[in-house]
């Protein structure tokens, strides 16, 4: 059942992916400007050559099919701006940078937001509660691209403990700040969202029967109510991941980390046509993938949910 | 208020010699109070409450909701939570040791190995995200220490006592995939799992079908037999104490106001409220024109009343062929409601639940058509259906000559306010943002848009008035009404279109049983004043007995039995009408 | 007959009294919540700074003040929160960066209200395959990554601010459109509903009377925690400089300008930034308390 679930959704996510594909394809194309009239002024008849290189003078609607054709073949074309690489090559080497960034970040959101949110709403409406649920609030109400500024002028200039920025080939002291920087936010909005759902489950029959039962405390909330409870933070990991993709942008940008992110804005700004759409359509498929996955794991946890 | 209930004396059978059983006391309560910090200020829950639970023996806790009768149950527990509940006074001595005075770990070595305790909501009591098999199980590990093999083939043998079906497939499932009575099972095995002394049912049968409630009655009594349990049985209805209890406290705004053994209980009771409680749930014969009420036997400070004699006239019901001199209004031929079921990527339909199957009958003037039937028969969907409120899918309804199921959305509009509908939640019958000046209005406006703002003032008053509510109520919202005054409102605005026919879906169902009497005999007042047709449907047979010219009987959509209230209750032809009727609690 | 006097005996006591709407009911609740209440007081005076705050200060936003570049804070030359790399006066031009922030969250919410109310109401109330459909569309919408495509349209179609509004806009509705259906499906199957439909109430009425009202209180929850995710998106921007023009400015921006300089220059992030959380963090906790006054089962 679950192999022909995860086919079907996949098929369900490709008028998402076309969609994706086409708005981002026309939107860039459409901008003025294009990727060789930069300050360097190329005369016209080079100009000419470098179009029909690249395919650039044919029809729009030809170069939108030829561009889908060559992405169904897994080949998501030669980069403008860095015209030594392809688009995939550049992903190739941004892509496990941003990947173990955010993934990290999305973890430790995960892991300290349900443990604070545990905690809160098992000393609901002490002063613990108060403090925990005040400091994510504000955790919530600091984005990261403030809060990135403050930690390097913090720990890296003021205290000079860690690294202000660099990837340092993935070195746990480069990755402290950014990771933390990415995944505060959303620790906070994580342990905000446990601890209400943990407080509602709290209330809930079963939780008085398990009580009736006799069962000790911890297993009361770790057991019984944890594993309902943790349902609507489940439910949030699909959004939380788009959002830390989003985050990791300008994460990446402020601390200099090689990503992908960085290749965005960059290309954007340089019409680097294939860079722009390479990165689009990795980060479209990426979001449908973690919601299947989410979604799998949801139904993991409730037996309610049925594959269909 | 509540020191003149006391007052009016109920301290009477505390002699404990009285008690029947093993002849010693297993559980003690003496002078229980417990309070709740509201927002409102302090209340009180329970109030000096004394009485004695008998090793070996059932002791039924009668009351209506907000007597306080569950508040006493989880005080026994410790589960109540504090804050906002406080045990203020009192003692609870369980087999000799004070149970308000044990640490919180020696109280849990207590709970759910010596008491045991069964809910009302099977529904929700159980952890979904467990297996059946895991729930129970963990109760003999936590209390027994077995392992976990030992465990469950102990959680087997504890499923198949308890009558489950296929146990080794119901240890694995979860409990979505169980039914209501199947889980209430489940909740008994898991409460016996461990041989408590005492159990503790706070309306383990309410939430259940009559067929369903027998089942699980008979069940409980076949365990206390085997395992010489005590059994604190908590319910608001008086049948079934009558059936499980030897012994009986029955509570009234936290107060006990009477205790004594069920029989002479039932026979000679002495509170004016236990009178009350006893005369206002209808019997299956010999009930009087209107039902007797709480307020008929005492004032609302407690005082009591003599009955008047008037109010005890028997009820008298008209004979089949009288029954059919009056003229047919409504008539339903072959009437289908199906709810497609839809799956896949564009909502194709898969399957149909046939709601109601092919369902006739014909419901005549000024009479009132009683349908029963168990959850999910489809009875609802029939009464929406006749109003197209749910369109039928084939079939055709007749109202007064008139085709309803062929009617264009004008003619639908003109006959609906000939037939109105009162629903069975009062709590969502009434849109909680409107004054019941605007719901009354609403409707007054729908009737007769001509008149003026004043005019349709004073019709409104004037229906408030005719339903047991005063006019100084229209300024006030929903929120602010008891369960059964809302009932009323929601009487009162299907009146104010002056319909012929009335559809009450559930309409008391919802109420406890003393409220529950007065919107009954209210709905007779209005029948017999403006002359309406009533199609009653509930799930509770007596009640429908009481109020029913005709009854019929459903059962997977189809009418499985139709005839007068007589023929039906007296001599049921079909099986399942011999089988719901069979498992009617009796009472004494 | 039945006796009314014993149904009404015990509200004789409150049957003077007119009644209490839930509207009331919940604004006493607010009223005790002082977490809340705070936070509105502190929003208030946040918006009248951001208003009249220009005025009480001699500096223009855009001025640069070459003798006063990258200053401190200081009464005497009355730049109070300092000047920035160019010289100009950060406390105007932080107010002045918040009358953008805040005009932006409320104009992109206005637009999200609009489209996600009448999404979600009509496929809630209508139901069936245009609720199908319509819910559809959303899906696949939410399954966008929606802030890279607002950064091409930034990018595409340079800084204009219209376009702020209504990228942001156009992509904040979804949630609001699945709140207020999933709301209205709801409603649609109360019991007072199909009474008003029994009594032959024409649908339009019935939404107008009996949906929208239920819905006004979930909306208003909703509309005070989309306005601090506006601002938030629209800072997003223009620290990646993609937001407004110079020599305009909102939070963002100057947050962007201030981290550069932050190492000799730490007030111009400070100022900003403080304003931009406490504004985040009082609108939070509003629509938190809000949403606790209007459902109290939610304690």
């Amino acid at each position: 059942m679950l192999p022909r679930y995860i086919l079907k959704r996949l098929l369900g996510a490709i008028p998402t992916l076309l969609i994706l594909v086409t708005i981002a394809f026309f939107l860039i194309r459409i901008a003025p400007g294009g990727p060789f009239d930069d300050d360097r002024n190329l005369p016209p008849d080079i100009l000419a050559n470098l179009e029909a290189k690249y395919n650039l003078d044919q029809p729009l609607g030809v170069q939108y099919l030829n561009y889908l054709g060559s992405v169904l073949r897994g080949d998501l074309g030669p980069s403008f701006q860095y015209s030594d690489f392809t688009v995939n090559e550049l992903i190739a080497e941004g892509f496990p940078v941003s990947l173990r960034l955010g993934g990290s970040a999305l973890l430790m959101a995960l892991l300290f937001g349900v443990i604070i949110g545990t905690i809160a709403a098992w000393r609901q409406n002490s002063r613990l509660d108060y403090l925990l649920m005040g400091s994510a609030m504000t955790g919530i109400a600091i984005p990261n691209f403030v809060l990135a500024p403050i930690l390097i002028l913090f720990f890296a200039v003021y205290f000079g403990w860690l690294p202000a920025g660099g990837w340092g080939g993935g070195a746990l002291r480069n990755m402290v700040l950014p990771v933390i920087a990415l995944a505060l936010p959303y620790m906070a909005y994580v342990a905000r969202l446990t601890r209400g759902s943990m407080v509602e489950t709290l209330r809930s029959d079963f939780v008085r029967t398990a009580r009736a039962k006799g069962l000790p405390e911890w297993k009361i909330l770790g057991k019984h109510s944890l594993k309902v409870a943790l349902l609507p933070v489940v439910s949030y990991l699909g959004p939380a991941a788009a959002a830390i993709i989003t985050g990791s942008v300008v994460i990446e940008q402020i601390f200099g980390l090689p990503g992908m992110g960085r290749y965005f804005v960059q290309g954007a700004l340089n019409r680097d046509y294939t860079l722009v759409m390479g990165v689009v359509i990795v980060i479209g498929v990426l979001i449908v993938v973690f919601n299947l996955i989410v979604d799998i794991i949801y139904a993991l946890i409730d037996p309610r949910i049925r594959y269909e | 208020m509540t020191a003149r209930v006391q007052g009016s004396g109920f301290r009477v059978q505390e002699d404990p010699g009285q008690i029947e059983g093993s002849g010693q006391a297993l559980v003690r309560i003496d002078g229980l109070t417990v309070d709740f910090h509201t927002e409102d200020g302090r209340v009180r829950a329970v109030e000096d409450l004394s009485f004695d639970i008998p090793k070996g023996g059932t002791v039924g806790l009668v009351g209506e909701s907000g007597s306080g009768k569950s508040v006493t149950a989880m005080t026994l527990m410790r589960l109540i939570p504090t804050p906002p509940g406080e045990i203020s006074a009192g003692r609870v001595e369980f087999d000799g040791q004070d149970l308000l005075s044990l640490s919180e770990s020696r109280m849990r070595r207590i709970r759910g190995k010596r008491i045991g305790m069964i809910f009302q909501e099977p529904m929700t009591s159980l952890n979904p995200v467990f297996r059946i098999g895991e729930q129970v199980a963990e109760v003999l590990r936590q209390h027994e220490g077995l392992s976990r093999r030992a465990a469950r083939d102990r959680t087997l043998d504890l499923l198949t006592q308890v009558g489950l079906p296929r146990p080794k497939q119901i240890i694995d499932s979860y409990p979505h995939q169980l039914s209501g009575g199947q889980k209430q099972r489940v909740m008994i095995a898991q409460a016996m799992s461990c041989e408590p002394d005492l159990l503790i049912a706070d309306e383990p049968t309410t939430a259940l079908d009559v067929t369903i409630q027998k089942q699980v009655l008979d069940l409980m009594g076949e365990l206390q037999a085997r395992y010489g349990m005590s059994l604190l049985f908590i319910t608001h209805d008086l049948g079934v104490i009558a059936e499980v209890a030897s012994q009986v406290v029955v509570m009234y705004r936290s107060h006990k106001v009477e205790e004594g053994p069920t029989e002479a209980l039932f026979q000679r009771a002495e509170h004016p409220y236990t009178r009350g409680l006893i005369a206002c749930r209808p019997a299956l014969e010999g009930n009087p024109r209107r039902l007797l009420t709480v307020g008929d036997f005492m004032t609302a400070e407690g005082e009591a009343l003599e009955v008047p004699s008037d109010r005890l006239l028997p009820q008298v019901k008209r004979s089949e062929a009288e029954l059919d001199k009056d003229k047919p209004l409504v008539e339903v031929t072959d009437l289908k409601t199906w709810y497609p079921v839809t799956g896949g990527l564009f909502g194709k339909v898969v399957d149909q639940v046939r709601a109601v199957d092919g369902v006739s009958l014909t419901i005549r003037r000024g009479q009132t058509f009683g349908l029963v039937g168990e959850s999910g028969c489809g009875k609802t969907t029939l009464g929406r259906s006749l109003l197209r409120l749910t369109e039928p899918t084939a079939g055709q309804i007749v109202f007064d000559g008139e085709q309803v199921t062929a009617a264009d959305e004008r003619a639908l509009r003109r006959l609906r306010k000939r037939m109105q509908i009162i629903f069975q939640d009062p709590y969502s019958s009434l849109n909680p943002r409107m004054t019941v000046a605007d719901i009354l209005l609403e409707a007054l406006r729908e009737f007769r848009p001509k008149a003026s703002r004043a005019e349709h003032r004073e019709t409104a008053s004037a229906l408030l008035d005719r339903v047991g509510l005063s006019a100084s109520h229209l300024g006030r919202y929903p929120h602010e009404f008891s369960g059964g005054q809302r009932q009323r409102i929601g009487i009162a605005r299907a009146l104010a279109v002056q319909p012929e026919f009335m559809v009450c879906d559930e309409s008391v169902s919802a109420l406890d049983v003393s409220v529950q009497a007065q919107i009954l005999n209210l709905l007779l007042d209005l029948q017999e004043e403006f002359g309406l047709t009533y199609l009653f449907i509930s799930h509770d047979l007596s009640v429908v007995n009481f109020i029913s010219d005709y009854v019929g009987v459903m059962n997977e959509g189809k009418l499985v039995e139709y005839g007068t209230a007589e023929q039906i209750y007296t001599h049921p032809q079909q099986d399942y009408t011999k089988k719901l009727l069979a498992a009617i609690p009796r009472g004494l | 007959m039945s006796t009314p006097a014993s149904a009404m005996s015990n509200f004789d006591h409150a049957a003077a009294a007119s009644g209490r709407s839930l509207w009331h009911l919940a604004w006493l609740r607010l009223k005790r919540n002082r977490a809340a209440l705070t936070a509105a007081v502190v929003l208030a005076v946040i918006f009248l700074l951001v208003i009249f705050g220009p005025i009480l200060s001699p500096h223009s936003f855009a001025h640069p003040y070459w003798e006063q570049i990258s200053a401190p804070p200081s009464l005497e030359t009355r730049h109070f929160f300092g000047t920035d790399s160019i010289g100009r006066d950060l406390f105007v031009r932080t107010l002045h960066g918040g009358r953008m922030s805040l005009m932006v969250g409320l104009v992109a919410t206005g637009v999200a209200l609009l489209i996600g109310v009448a999404w979600g109401a009509i496929a809630g109330f209508v139901g069936g395959r245009v609720d199908n459909i319509m819910m559809r569309v959303v899906d696949i919408l939410y399954a966008l990554p929606f802030m890279f495509l607002v950064i091409l349209l930034m990018v595409v179609f340079g800084r204009n601010i219209l376009l702020i509004f209504v990228a942001i806009g156009s992509y904040i509705w979804l949630d609001m459109a699945r709140i207020v259906r999933g709301q209205t499906l709801s409603l649609r199957q109360k019991e007072f509903v199909e009474a008003a439909e029994a009594l032959g109430v024409r649908a339009w009425v019935i939404i107008w009377r009996h949906i929208v009202p239920n819905l006004l209180g979930i909306v208003a929850v909703y509309v005070t925690l989309t306005v601090p995710k506006v601002i938030l998106v629209e800072s997003f921007l223009s620290f990646l400089g993609l937001g407004v023009q110079e020599p305009n400015t909102s939070w963002g921006a100057l947050v962007n300008e201030g981290a550069q300089d932050m190492e000799f220059a730490p007030w111009g992030l400070f100022f900003p930034a403080a304003f931009l959380a406490a504004t985040l963090f009082c609108l939070n906790f509003l629509g938190d308390g809000l949403r606790d006054a209007l459902d109290p089962k939610d304690r």
